[in-house]
């Protein structure tokens, strides 16, 4: 497990992270999401230990980060980076002994993972002349050659088409199955939310909220009801204390407090035959518009 | 994969010395693989070796024979002048002679000399008569009537090749460095690598592996030169400079180590190719200076004393001053720990700008940013 303790950081005098705390499970993908400028890549880059922190801690498994726990970490940067005119099979064996391998065996690891990514008759190619969704196959392959034990990746989804994501995903998933802390951040909240079981979103530097998902998703938002008849449902809207989102004659989606919701529920079965009624839980984004509206009330000057 | 795999996980980072040494050698490794050094090298050699070959073509035998006035040679020595291809004529006085060489109408004179194994000294006039004593069988004693002993001509030679070298390579390698380090930067693979290894190795595997491919190249063109003087028979030239070019070659090193750490510290400042023209200038000017320097005030004495003990043109200027023989035991040895100190200096310093502002992205760092942030 790896933990965060109250991480400050500051810029040329402006403070970018304010006491960031959280903690991201092994074998889970933990996704770590906010808005542009929210302290994403630098919260990211001081995990690594690219970027020093002002204050705080990071535990991991209980002890502190050292340099040795630390390169077993892989890294996948927002902006993707590799050498352009370097073979790609030369530019991982590379990067692999950067983390401390000994020169066979980072040629041998290379050309498996290289091989498994299915760019087995690419090696010798520099990476420049290679395909967009070829060269984001090649940075996986540098983030993962050394059998990270803790993987960090800034966006690794942006960019890219549905079938690269299914691919990115596989070798992740596969990698906290095998035990790994895999955290990774993205701005696009509906692919965080369908491959997330833990969340950590932060806003402004400040960590807003994290933890389990379903949690998450019911301390957050408006509760809503979707309720289906076989019978008409119009008169759904008159009734006080309700808002109706959505409304097809036998379905609708409404917001209320469970009380009023409860009493409606009744009256639809004296009415007709209720096919289903559930409670909508709000999704990321709802949550995510939830907090950012919140600061912008906070913000502005009533 | 990962079941396979997980047994031979390094159990500790790589250390500063290890990734030092696999930076460099991917710095020297990518250059010398590279066609533009192949062929700038190949053409370098070319130029060196043709230039020379043409120079002595065009200069040294424009007559097929050289002439000679002969003031008290013994006829066992005319002889010998005559048989090695001289056009004699003899003369009654030395200041006859002198006329004559000063008129331009003989090449050399020639006198008896008591000392010298043929018994004959050839004087020139304002340079050492090498060539037309690479005639005789033995090699005669030499003097020349104008200036000093040392040959003007090859002084300015001397001056500009040292010059020439250092600037050439420095330039070439700095660049490379400028350009090697904006570009990882730009990439952002920067990023990869400092999560692997720190920047100090970074920065200490650039400067070692571009000092290898800086020296090698001074080296090639030294040995293009010998090659020339050697094909032209001025295998003299080469013993005169043997020497000098050895001191140039331990200046080189450390002077270079300065040039290296300057431009890789400029070079983190900027994010983009597109703004390394403001970064680039100081490290330009730094590495042409010590050129213009020996060029231009080549007979100003106190100048070219004064740039042999300035760090950045003591490599060119010391070994001219050592080419030319009048300098103290103790001058290259103050001047070189000199060197050494500021270039300790200098690379504490790089080091520090460079891990600062390495992953500054966007705009220029501003130096007394980069020296003032907490890293």
């Amino acid at each position: 497990m790896l933990e965060l303790h109250d991480m400050c950081r500051s810029f040329s005098g402006k403070q970018v992270l304010h006491d960031v705390s959280f903690t991201a499970d092994r074998g889970q993908l933990t996704g770590f999401v906010g808005g542009n400028g929210a302290g994403k890549t630098t919260t990211m880059r001081i995990i690594l230990g690219v970027l020093a922190a002002d204050s705080g801690t990071i535990v991991l498994d209980g002890s502190p980060l050292t340099s040795t726990s630390r390169s077993r970490f892989g890294y996948m940067p927002a902006e993707r980076g590799l050498y352009p005119k370097m073979k790609i099979a030369e530019q991982i064996t590379y990067l692999t002994r950067l983390h401390g391998f000994s020169k066979d065996e980072a040629i041998s690891r290379a050309e498996r993972l290289l091989e498994s990514l299915g760019l087995a008759d690419r090696m010798k190619d520099p990476l420049e002349t290679l395909s967009t969704g070829n060269q984001q196959r090649v940075q996986i392959a540098a983030a993962l050659v050394h059998d990270p034990d803790v993987l960090i990746l800034d966006e690794p989804f942006s960019g890219l088409d549905p079938l690269a994501v299914d691919q990115i995903l596989a070798v992740l998933t596969e990698r906290a199955e095998a035990g790994s802390v895999v955290l990774f951040s993205s701005h696009q909240l509906d692919v965080v939310e369908r491959l997330c079981n833990d969340l950590v979103i932060i806003g402004d530097g400040r960590i807003l909220d994290s933890g389990d998902r379903e949690d998450l998703r019911r301390r957050h938002g408006t509760l809503r009801y979707e309720l289906t008849s076989e019978t008409d449902l119009t008169w759904v809207r008159s009734r006080p204390g309700v808002e109706v989102d959505e409304a097809a004659p036998a379905k609708v989606l409404f917001r209320a407090e469970p009380p009023a919701a409860q009493s409606l529920l009744a009256e639809a079965v004296q009415r007709g035959t209720v096919q289903s009624f559930r409670p909508v839980l709000p999704n990321l984004s709802e949550i995510f518009r939830e907090f950012t509206a919140d600061k912008t009330q906070q913000e502005s000057p009533v | 994969m990962s079941a396979a795999n997980q047994t031979s996980a390094p159990t500790s980072p790589l250390g500063t010395a290890a990734a030092t040494r696999l930076v460099a050698e991917r710095e020297v490794s990518t250059q010398v693989k590279s066609k533009s050094f192949i062929i700038s090298t190949l053409v370098t050699v070319v130029i060196i070796v043709g230039g020379i070959i043409a120079l002595d073509f065009f200069t040294g035998n424009d007559d097929d024979q050289f002439t000679a006035a002969t003031v008290d040679v013994v006829t066992e020595g005319q002889a010998h002048l005559e048989t090695a291809g001289f056009d004699v004529s003899d003369t009654s006085s030395i200041q006859e002679a002198e006329e004559l060489l000063r008129e331009g109408e003989v090449d050399v004179i020639v006198t008896a000399d008591p000392d010298s194994p043929l018994g004959l000294q050839l004087i020139g006039l304002d340079s050492i008569p090498m060539e037309e004593a690479q005639l005789l069988s033995v090699m005669p004693t030499m003097d020349v009537l104008d200036g000093d002993a040392a040959d003007e001509g090859l002084r300015y030679i001397a001056a500009m090749g040292f010059g020439l070298v250092f600037m050439i390579v420095a330039m070439g390698s700095g660049m490379m460095i400028l350009q090697n380090t904006i570009m990882e930067k730009q990439n952002r693979i920067v990023e990869i690598l400092l999560s692997a290894i720190s920047a100090r190795a970074l920065l200490a595997g650039k400067i070692v592996g571009n000092s290898i491919v800086a020296l090698g190249q001074a080296v090639v063109m030294a040995a293009s030169a010998a090659l020339g003087l050697a094909v032209t028979g001025q295998l003299d030239y080469l013993e005169m400079l043997s020497w000098p070019m050895l001191w140039f070659v331990v200046f080189f090193i450390p002077g270079f180590v300065l040039v290296a750490s300057v431009f890789a510290a400029s070079a983190s400042l900027v994010s983009r190719q597109e703004d390394s023209g403001s970064v680039m200038t100081p490290a330009m000017m730094m590495v042409m200076l010590p050129y213009f320097v020996v060029i231009f005030m080549l007979n100003n004495d106190l100048v070219i004393t004064i740039a042999s003990y300035v760090p950045f043109s003591a490599p060119v200027a010391m070994s001219l001053r050592l080419f030319d023989g009048d300098v103290a035991w103790f001058e290259p040895v103050v001047s070189m720990g000199i060197l050494l100190l500021t270039t300790a200096l200098v690379m504490a310093l790089a080091a520090k700008i460079y891990s600062r502002s390495l992953l500054q992205m966007g705009q220029r760092v501003r130096l007394s940013a980069a020296l003032k942030s907490s890293g």
